[in-house]
C-alpha cells in the first residue's frame, strides 16, 4: 500500500498535468479560431479559382494539345503520394489517421503493380511513414518555421511538387490530408492534384455564358494550372491546421477529463488511508490505555 | 440594368476588396481593358500593374503582379497572388521583384525568354508608374 506521503506525490504531480492539458486545450480553441477565420479568408479565391478553371478546362479537356497537367501523361504507373500531417503531436488520432490512409492507399497501389512515392509535409507524418517505406520517400517540406501556414509555404510544396512532375518523376499526384468538419471530427481525405480534377458542370452556378478569353484558353490554361495546384495545396493545408488544432483541443479535453477523475479516485484513497492511519493509532491508545 | 457590378479582389489568403464599383481598369496581358456594367462575359491573365476600381465615386487603386481576372454583365472578380494598395507600393518590393525578374531572364531558356522579358518590362513600367 502506497504510503501518505507517496499519495500526495501523486496528487501534486496529475494536478500540474490536469493543468498543463486545460491550458494546452484554451491555446488550441484560440488557434484553431484563427485557423478557421484564415480557412474562411482563403475560400473566396478558392471558389473563384475553381468555377474558371473549371470553365475553361471543361471545353479545353478533349483537345488533344491540352496540357499535361490537366490531361495526364498518359500513363498512371508512378503514384506521388502528398501526406501533409502536423508538426507536433499530442493531437489525438489526427496524425496516424492521416497517414493510415495513405498507407493503405499506397498499399493499394502497390498490390496493382504501381511505383509510389511519397512526398511528405509535416515532421509527425515523416516519422511515422519512414519505417515502411523509407525507400519511397522523395521529399519533405519542413513547415516547423511558419508559425501560420501562408501561401507561401503552399506555393513552395506546391512548386517543388510541379518541378518533379515537368521532370517526369511521376504521372499521378494525390494529396491527403484531414478535412475540417468539426472539433470532434475531421475527416482522412485523398484529393487528386495532377491531373487536375474538374469539378463536375453544376447548372445552377452556371449562367450558360460563353466567355471570351485574353490570350486564348491555352495560354491561360498554363497559367492557371499550377496556380490551382498550389491553391489546392494552400487549402489541403489550412483545413489540416484547422482539423490538427481541433483534435488537439478534444485530446486535450479528454485528457484533462481523464486527470480530474484520476485525481478523484487518488484523493479518495489518500482519505481512506489517512482514516486507517488515525484508526489504526487510536486502537493503539485504547488496547494500551486497556491493558493498564 | 443595374449601374454598377460588384467587384471583388481577393487573394489566396484574404479577400483584398469588395464593393459596387461604376468601372474597374485591369492591365490585362494584351493590354489595359476596362469593365462597366453590363460587359459580356470575359476571362483574362494580367500583367502586373495597376487596378483601378471606381468605387462610390471614390477610386481605389491596387498594385498587382499579375493574376486573373473574371468579368460577367454584373460582376468583376479580379484573383491575384498578391497585391498593396496603391498607397502603400512602396511596400509591394517592386524593387526585389525586379531584380528576381532579372535573374530568371538571365536563366531563361528559348521557350519562356519572350515571356520573362515581358514581366521584368512590365514590373519596370510599374515601377515608373507607382514611384
Amino acid at each position: 500500500m502506497p504510503s501518505l506521503k507517496d499519495l500526495k506525490n501523486r496528487i501534486s504531480s496529475v494536478k500540474s498535468t490536469r493543468k498543463i492539458t486545460s491550458a494546452m486545450k484554451m491555446v488550441a480553441a484560440a488557434k484553431l479560431r484563427r485557423a478557421q477565420n484564415a480557412a474562411e479568408a482563403a475560400r473566396p479565391y478558392a471558389e473563384g479559382m475553381e468555377k474558371v478553371l473549371g470553365n475553361i478546362a471543361r471545353a479545353a479537356k478533349d483537345s488533344p494539345s491540352a496540357p499535361k497537367l490537366l490531361a495526364g501523361t498518359g500513363k498512371d504507373a508512378v503514384h506521388l503520394l502528398i501526406v501533409a500531417t502536423a508538426e507536433r503531436g499530442l493531437c489525438g488520432g489526427f496524425n496516424s489517421s492521416i497517414v493510415k490512409l495513405a498507407r493503405e492507399q499506397a498499399r493499394a497501389l502497390q498490390a496493382a503493380g504501381k511505383t509510389v512515392k511519397i512526398l511528405t509535409i509535416g515532421r509527425k507524418g515523416r516519422e511515422q511513414l519512414l519505417r515502411d517505406y523509407r525507400e519511397n520517400m522523395v521529399g519533405h517540406v519542413d513547415l516547423s518555421d511558419a508559425r501560420t501556414i501562408g501561401y507561401g509555404n503552399a506555393l513552395s510544396a506546391a512548386q517543388d511538387v510541379l518541378a518533379r512532375f515537368d521532370a517526369g518523376e511521376f504521372d499521378v499526384a494525390t494529396i491527403f490530408y484531414n478535412r475540417f468538419q468539426s472539433v470532434i471530427s475531421q475527416i482522412p481525405t485523398a484529393t487528386r492534384l495532377i491531373p487536375a480534377e474538374v469539378p463536375a458542370e453544376d447548372d445552377a452556378a452556371s449562367d450558360g455564358s460563353v466567355y471570351e478569353y485574353e490570350p486564348d484558353e491555352e495560354e491561360i490554361l498554363t497559367e492557371l494550372l499550377p496556380r490551382s495546384v498550389a491553391t489546392q495545396v494552400f487549402r489541403a493545408l489550412l483545413e489540416n491546421a484547422a482539423s490538427e488544432q481541433g483534435a488537439r483541443m478534444a485530446a486535450m479535453d479528454n485528457a484533462t477529463r481523464n486527470a480530474g477523475e484520476m485525481i478523484k479516485k487518488l484523493t479518495l484513497e489518500y482519505n481512506r488511508t489517512r482514516q486507517a492511519a488515525i484508526t489504526k493509532e487510536l486502537i493503539e491508545i485504547i488496547s494500551g490505555a486497556e491493558a493498564l | 440594368m443595374a449601374d454598377t457590378l460588384k467587384f471583388d479582389l481577393v487573394s489566396p489568403e484574404r479577400r483584398l476588396a469588395s464593393g459596387e464599383a461604376t468601372m474597374v481598369v485591369a492591365p490585362g496581358v494584351e493590354g489595359d481593358f476596362g469593365a462597366m456594367p453590363g460587359h459580356s462575359p470575359f476571362f483574362a491573365t494580367l500583367r502586373p500593374g495597376v487596378v483601378t476600381a471606381q468605387m462610390a465615386g471614390k477610386e481605389e487603386k491596387f498594385v498587382v503582379f499579375g493574376g486573373f481576372a473574371e468579368i460577367g454583365p454584373d460582376r468583376c472578380s479580379i484573383l491575384v497572388e498578391d497585391a498593396v494598395p496603391a498607397a502603400d507600393a512602396a511596400s509591394a518590393g517592386i524593387a526585389e521583384r525586379i531584380v528576381e525578374a532579372e535573374k530568371a531572364l538571365a536563366e531563361a531558356d528559348n521557350d519562356n525568354t519572350a515571356r520573362r522579358a515581358q514581366y521584368l518590362s512590365d514590373l519596370r513600367a510599374l515601377q515608373l508608374v507607382t514611384a
